[in-house]
């Protein structure tokens, strides 16, 4: 019975897809949208993606350094192992995850409150392709965005860490710049933005499909949001697993 | 002109339209009238393709929508206009930016001849001082007279009304009523109004449709509706003390 209900909803979703991934009616339409979505998804985020990574790469700086260090280990280790959590995962997966909450939600709520209010019911007769007028921007705007907010949050977990040198004098600045540098392998970067790009992909994909196969009123509504918050992040976490095997 | 013919429409067991033949003619207000869960709302959604019959024919002109294929379908609804119940307003643009969707949709006049047309439609509802406005800064009646600009932006063959006075005071209502007719006449459009406002039913009901129970039980104008014997048209429509006492008045 579950398994029926698990295919039956990932065809709809393919057939969603399907719709959503067609040649756009207006391709001025599509671009005033596609930007629009990219300020709206992306460019409002990088305020939350700045402060969460700035702290949490501070913390991750400030653990290392109390837990791991002793006399047997270089004086880099604490940058070395900083760089490596926010390359591989904090500033790829983590903060998708973080993400999925907060753009996951928005596209969910705002679809579905279209799909309730019949607005989706006004394009369709108008002989729009809603999904694809709705949905294709969101999704090709949250993939162009978030390798932007990658560079963003590894960055910033850098100077939350360069805090923590300059400011508390955990570590000192030499030492965390030579770990920050000590064996660079560019490849790291490329993989949390191949991984942020699926995620971006999966999270727009599946809150847009919460929020587009709504019906009821705003009970439904807030439920297709928190679900769409759950699978997408469940998602990510399975996805992440796969990704970094495939890529590493 | 629209041609509804022996149409069908079940929902697993259940039939909710059942042999419907009915006709709704050009440069008339067409009104479907009924109780609720009578399968008005169904039939609507029948004629303007939301909902595909079980059985049955939806001629557009000679057109029948159930066999047409997806060109054809396109190319159909670019000739229609619907006004939803709720308005259904996009929240996110202005007024003036809802009328002009579809002209940016569909049409490929220029910029400034689009931003004329949405403003001469936004003119003929009298709404043109509220085209910078957003949807929710305005009244219950400037949203349905937005819709029906926005419906009629792209100069359509065919009108669609659902339930368009709901939620309305009965003054605002004879407004929406009188404009939905002076278009339909205007434009020689073929107008199909969802109703259950009895003061539509007689104040412009040219070709009305009485379903009951899924069934066309009745069908006239609004003259032929006061001198009905149909039992159970005449239990829906005298159901209020007011309009009993017109026809006792009439009588």
């Amino acid at each position: 019975m579950l398994l029926d209900k698990s295919v039956a909803t990932f065809g709809r979703y393919l057939m969603l897809m399907g719709r959503t991934f067609s040649r756009p009616e207006r391709m001025r339409m599509f671009f005033k949208q596609y930007i629009k979505e990219m300020s709206q998804q992306g460019v409002d985020s990088i305020g939350i993606v700045l402060l969460i990574s700035f702290f949490i790469g501070a913390v991750i700086c400030i653990q290392i350094k109390l837990n791991i260090e002793s006399p047997w280990m270089p004086k880099f280790v604490t940058g070395y192992t900083t760089r490596e959590i926010m390359l591989l995962e904090f500033s790829s997966s983590i903060m998708c995850l973080i993400l999925a909450g907060k753009v996951g939600s928005n596209i969910a709520s705002e679809i579905g409150t279209m799909r309730v209010t019949q607005q989706i019911d006004a394009l369709e007769i108008m002989g729009v392709n809603s999904a694809n007028y709705l949905i294709l921007p969101k999704v090709l705007g949250m993939m162009t965005m978030m390798p932007v907010l990658v560079c963003f949050s590894i960055f910033s977990g850098f100077i939350g860490a360069y805090a923590t040198a300059v400011v508390g004098h955990i570590i000192t600045v030499d030492d965390l710049t030579l770990g920050l540098q000590h064996e660079f392998n560019e490849w790291y970067v490329w993989m949390g933005f191949i991984k942020s790009i699926f995620f971006a992909f999966v999270i727009t994909s599946v809150s847009a499909f919460y929020g587009y196969t709504v019906e009821g009123g705003s009970v439904e509504v807030g439920k297709a949001s928190t679900d769409s918050v759950v699978s997408s992040s469940v998602l990510i976490l399975f996805s992440d697993v796969l990704l970094t095997q495939l890529l590493s | 002109m629209i041609e509804v013919k022996s149409l069908y429409k079940s929902f697993e067991d259940k039939d909710v339209l059942k042999d419907i033949n009915c006709v709704f003619e050009n440069g008339k207000t067409n009104l479907i009238i009924g109780q609720s869960g009578s399968g008005k709302t169904v039939l609507m959604k029948c004629i303007v393709g939301l909902f595909r019959p079980t059985s049955g024919e939806v001629l557009y002109d000679g057109r029948d929508l159930v066999t047409m294929n997806k060109q054809e379908w396109k190319m159909l609804r670019r000739e229609m206009g619907m006004l939803f119940q709720s308005a259904a307003l996009f929240d996110s643009m202005t007024v003036l930016e809802n009328v002009m969707f579809p002209l940016d949709m569909f049409s490929r006049d220029n910029y400034a001849d689009r931003v004329r047309r949405a403003q001469f439609c936004l003119d003929r509802v009298n709404l043109l001082e509220a085209q910078n406005k957003f949807p929710d800064e305005i009244s219950g009646g400037m949203q349905k007279r937005a819709a029906i600009a926005r419906a009629i932006a792209l100069n359509p063959k065919y009108l669609f009304c659902d339930e368009p006075n709901s939620g309305l005071d009965p003054k605002t209502s004879l407004v929406i009523d009188d404009l939905i007719h002076d278009i339909t006449v205007e434009f020689d459009m073929t107008t199909i109004i969802n109703t259950h406002d009895m003061n539509s039913v007689m104040g412009i009901g040219e070709n009305i449709l009485y379903i009951y129970e899924g069934h066309k039980e009745w069908q006239g104008n609004k003259d032929q509706i006061m001198n009905s014997t149909n039992e159970r048209l005449n239990s829906f429509i005298f159901a209020s003390d007011l309009f009993r006492k017109v026809k006792e008045a009439n009588k």
